[in-house]
């Protein structure tokens, strides 16, 4: 029997500490729309989506009423269409980006993941099309999200791409204000179950449909740990695993259902901490919770590594099947903590990079500003590619250099996707190593130190 | 299918009432409930059977929320599972 204050404990979590599931993501296979004619390809590809999904945002919002469990978005991955789509014969990939917009728009999802390319070791000739086609693609729609996967731990970087990706990355901004970028990732070691966006896709590996669950509360870890304040580190830990367990129990129940109703398999849930521009749901509290003044106060890495190992524990066992991201996330725009620390000059890139050693992802919705140039940015990316490989995790590059705008200014990207203070970047130009291009080598795993 | 009702608020007359109301009126059976009043804050739990209900899940917890609204107050129906699987192993 469920006792009182549990009840009132799991209200308090919902109604005041912004305690939701973030996202319900269908990833759906799309290898088998493929054609040499582009059109059949778009029909194909709109046909089995708008099939799939057409239940998703109806459930989802049953469930939620039934539970009395926010669920923030629905969201829709699909095969990496440079897979997908390769066979069509069409240098103009933005075609099949403007088709998913039609699609999700259609069934009602909020995003839809998987404009995407895996280019670690090499291009194939649908990897160039797709990512020559991501700035006009991203500008064009206000759906469909991109990701590129430019290295792994087994295949090192393809410098190539990391070059390429900086140009796309400030042309897509250029041709967008800034907005496309926010809708673009460059990742290594890419997850193929990420329900969350703009990394989300539906990798080759998965199934022809299934349910993957992104559940969040970073209110909920900072109102436990107020009641442990000044204590040893090791009870903040147990504290943090113990409320991971509760949230993703309560995941795992929405994926559950969620999979019995639609009629889809389930995939995973992850546990990740996503924090929104709301007061309250951010993870830069935790880190001040746990007795930093500010975010990018020297420990901030420390306290970063502790709560990421601890959601993933206490996460790992409330769930049958965990994956996707599963950690912390710090993207900047998004959460109300990190915005007050890098406008007043307290958290800085290189701190945030530090912090991605130890965090789930990587740098996340950082605006730059304009004049940032496309080998700064490749610089960024490289370094971030270079954090993922070596450590055997997962990192990725969310930044966007924001046309006419200079340190000190505000970018407002609006929704879920908050509004950034443009951060400075180190002004010296990586431009000679990166027009080197070529590979950086999958690293050595043995005399690891 | 069991249900938590909880309703959260600044304590006033015939808040059960008007809540049990509904509930009978949509035949749904009330199986326990508890209440406090902790300095003029009023905290009510039901649980409650919604199997023989006439209406649907959600036209059910609108039409609690509706009436919560009328009386400033916080009204909420929940499937049991969602505290079964936060609270227990």
């Amino acid at each position: 029997m469920i006792t009182q204050s549990e009840i009132m404990q799991t209200i308090d979590m919902l109604s005041h500490q912004h305690l939701d599931v973030r996202t319900i993501t269908m990833g759906i296979s799309i290898r088998d729309c493929a054609s040499d004619d582009p059109k059949v390809c778009c029909d194909k590809i709109y046909d089995k989506i708008t099939k799939a999904a057409r239940n998703l945002v109806r459930t989802g919002e049953d469930i939620e009423r039934e539970f009395g469990i926010p669920i923030v978005n629905k969201r829709i991955s699909v095969t990496p269409v440079a897979i997908a789509c390769e066979s069509a014969k069409t240098e103009d990939f933005a075609i099949f980006a403007r088709t998913l917009d039609r699609a999700a728009k259609e069934v009602g999802v909020n995003f839809l993941g998987g404009f995407s390319a895996l280019v670690q070791k090499g291009f194939t000739s649908g990897d160039r099309r797709l990512i020559a086609s991501i700035p006009e693609a991203l500008s064009t729609t206000d759906l469909v999200c991109s990701s590129v996967n430019v290295g792994s731990t087994r295949a090192g970087i393809n410098m190539d791409a990391v070059k390429m990706m900086g140009e796309t990355i400030k042309t897509a901004a250029d041709m967008s204000g800034g907005m496309a970028c926010a809708k673009l990732v460059v990742f290594c070691n890419a997850v193929e179950d990420n329900p969350f966006m703009a990394g989300a896709f539906h990798g080759v590996g998965e199934p022809e449909c299934c349910i993957n669950v992104g559940v969040s509360g970073p209110g909920v870890v900072s109102s436990a740990l107020k009641a442990v304040r000044g204590q040893p580190l090791n009870v903040v830990a147990e504290t943090v695993k113990k409320t991971a367990f509760r949230i993703t129990r309560m995941g795992e129940l929405v994926a559950q259902e969620a999979s019995k109703r639609l009629g889809v398999p389930f995939g995973i849930v992850d546990l990740s901490l996503a924090p929104t521009p709301a007061i309250g749901d951010s993870v830069a509290d935790i880190l001040e919770e746990m007795g930093l003044e500010s975010v990018g106060a020297p420990g901030t890495t420390a306290a970063l590594a502790l709560l990421n190992d601890a959601v993933k524990k206490g996460g790992v066992m409330a769930s049958s099947n965990v994956g996707g991201l599963s950690g912390a996330f710090i993207p900047v725009s998004e959460d109300a903590g990190m915005i007050r620390a890098a406008e007043s000059g307290k958290l800085t890139i290189e701190k945030l990079e530090a912090m991605t050693c130890v965090c789930s992802v990587g740098l996340d919705m950082i605006a730059v500003p304009g004049d940032t140039t496309a080998a700064q940015i490749s610089g960024i990316i490289a370094d971030e590619a270079a954090i993922g490989m070596v450590n055997n995790k997962t990192t990725a590059v969310r930044v966007i250099p924001v046309p006419g705008k200079g340190v000190g200014e505000r970018v407002d990207f609006g929704g879920l996707l908050g509004t950034a203070p443009i951060m400075p970047v180190n002004a010296n130009s990586p431009a000679e190593f990166i027009a080197r291009a070529g590979r950086i080598p999958a690293p050595l795993h043995s005399l690891r130190n | 299918m069991r249900s938590i009702v909880t309703v959260i608020g600044k304590d006033t007359v015939g808040i059960i009432a008007s809540v049990c109301a509904i509930l009978a009126a949509e035949g749904v059976n009330i199986l326990d409930i508890s209440q406090t009043v902790l300095q003029d804050y009023f905290t009510m739990i039901m649980i409650v059977d919604t199997a023989e209900c006439r209406i649907s899940f959600a036209e059910l917890s609108d039409k609690l929320r509706a009436e919560g609204e009328k009386k400033s107050l916080d009204i909420r129906i929940q499937r049991e599972d969602i505290f079964e699987a936060m609270h227990r192993i």
